[in-house]
């Protein structure tokens, strides 16, 4: 028998606010845009490639930073061993109507490649080395019974040991990434992974 | 793990509105790419596209939404499919839905909630009478492919008995206009894996696959599907195509075969000078460089959320009539890493075949098809 998977962490930003495992960690008033770069400052590390991004991809890889930060996740697992299984409801849309702007005046090759929601996933992947199963899904709310049902299935086929998944969107001023470590094994404040937490911990305010 | 067989399909493409008349066309080596003057762009462009007299939105539905409603219709009615079983799903495949009713707003006017993807989903599977929850992929150029191994997947776990995946994108300002930006856009039709090939022809269509877990007379069925990432560069394929040979290695060994059975591989093989080299080396390293192979791409040109749908499609159908189709717009070998590109329609049993996508994002899909 196969060892249950768990969730070893979860990681919730919310406007102004970052909760690790339910702990709020960091908060700074502004704009999504301030908000986000504000956390970049404070996680204190040099990734320079942070600032070409656009806010869905921000949003998605500081949630991954805060989730996998001291963790030596990398070391645990090989390249192709972690899948990334994101969803969320806008899509792209955040980014597609400040494109939308550039059509006629010069498209932006720049802002183009981010129209498309699966990108923050290929910017967690470069950064993080993940090789593994990926897919972005677009759902009106998050779904736990989805996502667990998902994930899952991907760890008992063996295609993958680990797992972050969850939901990052962002339209505007209104964003919301709420990311799950899911692991076989886990660390000691482990909770199983079902669609029961997944959507418990997505209802509490604190994530 | 429970079988998942292939029972109906669609293809509705400026080729022709269902499966039968768009292999008439292929088989008779007719392409869908034109010089178009549109207002898409301000010159004129090689693409495939529908006439702008069939792409008017009606009142409540788009024509994105049609096109969609229209496959997934000649589809299910091809097995008197019931909607109405709780069993049965939906999925959606695109990459930008209706982008096109952005363009040219202020932000103040933008309909957020009609582009929204979950809208058309909605409104697309409410058409078709579904009573459960449609399911959205939108995971740029492999979205179709990653849909059916979704799908798939939902079969063997159990979440469903049968699904209906259906694909589309059309070709919009937004659309055309990136690309360009991108200098990704051939200046005449396409040449995948040609040793001129020089970007991408763009092309419109919707596609629908219908997978079950009841076996069908004719017994197509899906061996085994993986996806991978590059983790290199968002918008370049990997430099040495090892993420996709990890993905094919994993759907032949799911489906339980060896590279030296493959018969048949349809390549994603969209003719910019980088994915067709990566595609190479990925093939090379998988030990498949020998296997015939051939892009669709120069009969449809990209179709990006139907792609992956409707090139599977078309790989089953060439199983079921056991022919290779060439590859439309290919002369001469232009690969560092050689491969069979087919020049010329060719006659033979295919047993087990091979589709892949690779798209941006670093993303990659292989999905084993099994004729038994």
């Amino acid at each position: 028998m196969q060892p249950v998977p768990n969730i070893s962490a979860y990681c919730l930003i919310s406007p102004n606010k970052i909760f690790l495992d339910g702990q709020i960690i960091f908060e700074h008033p502004g704009s999504a845009g301030i908000f986000l770069d504000k956390t970049y400052d404070h996680l204190d590390f040099p990734y320079p490639k942070f600032y070409k991004m656009d806010n869905l991809c921000k949003l998605g890889f500081l949630a991954v930073e805060i989730l996998l930060k001291g963790r030596s996740h990398e070391k645990k697992y090989s390249d192709s061993e972690t899948g990334l299984v994101l969803s969320n409801s806008h899509a792209s849309l955040d980014v597609d109507l400040k494109y939308s702007k550039t059509i006629h005046s010069g498209a932006s090759p720049a802002l183009f490649v981010y129209t498309l929601p699966n990108i923050v996933i290929g910017e967690i992947s470069i950064r993080h080395h993940f090789k593994g199963e990926n897919a972005f899904f677009v759902f009106k709310h998050f779904d736990g019974n989805f996502m667990a049902e998902y994930v899952s299935g991907l760890i008992e086929n063996k295609l993958i040991k680990s797992c972050i998944c969850g939901w990052v969107d962002i339209l505007k001023e209104d964003y919301r990434a709420i990311l799950f470590l899911v692991e076989t094994g886990g660390g000691e404040n482990k909770l199983p992974f079902n669609a029961d937490n997944l959507n418990k911990l997505n209802e509490s305010e604190h994530g | 793990m429970r079988n998942v067989y292939v029972t109906a399909d669609n293809i509705f493409s400026p080729l022709g509105k269902n499966t039968f008349t768009n292999m008439d066309s292929l088989k008779k080596g007719i392409t869908g790419i034109q010089l178009h003057k549109t207002n898409i762009s301000p010159e004129p462009f090689y693409a495939s596209l529908f006439s702008p007299e069939e792409k008017r939105d009606e009142e409540l539905i788009t024509y994105f939404e049609r096109i969609i409603i229209n496959s997934a219709l000649d589809a299910m009615q091809q097995i008197d499919f019931d909607p109405g079983n709780k069993k049965n799903g939906f999925i959606l495949s695109t990459t930008k839905g209706n982008i096109s009713l952005i363009e040219n707003l202020s932000d103040e006017n933008i309909p957020e909630n009609r582009v929204s993807l979950n809208t058309s989903a909605g409104i697309i599977a409410n058409y078709l009478g579904f009573v459960s929850e449609p399911l959205v992929i939108s995971h740029a150029c492999i979205s179709g492919l990653l849909a059916i191994i979704t799908g798939m997947r939902l079969i063997q776990s159990g979440v469903h008995e049968n699904i209906v995946i259906s694909g589309a994108d059309l070709i919009s300002t937004f659309i055309f206009s990136g690309f360009r930006s991108f200098q990704a856009i051939s200046p005449g039709p396409c040449k995948p894996f040609d040793a001129a090939r020089d970007g991408i022809s763009l092309g419109e269509a919707a596609a629908t696959i219908i997978l079950s877990a009841n076996k069908t007379p004719d017994a197509i069925l899906l061996g085994g599907g993986s996806v991978s990432n590059d983790a290199n560069h968002i918008s370049g394929p990997s430099r040495t195509g090892e993420e996709l040979f990890l993905a094919i290695g994993r759907a032949l060994n799911q489906a339980g075969t060896h590279a030296d059975e493959i018969d048949f591989i349809s390549a994603h093989g969209t003719a910019t000078r980088f994915n067709d080299e990566m595609e190479a080396k990925a093939f090379h390293l998988a030990s498949l460089s020998e296997v015939p192979t051939n892009s669709l791409k120069g009969y449809y040109g990209h179709t990006l959320g139907a792609a992956g749908i409707l090139e599977s499609i078309v790989t089953i159908n060439s199983m079921r009539d056991n022919i290779i189709l060439p590859s439309f717009g290919f002369k001469t070998p232009g690969t560092e890493m050689p491969v069979n590109i087919v020049k010329e329609l060719k006659q033979e049993k295919l047993n087990k075949c091979l589709k892949t996508a690779s798209g941006f994002g670093g993303c990659n899909a292989a999905l084993v098809i099994l004729n038994y």
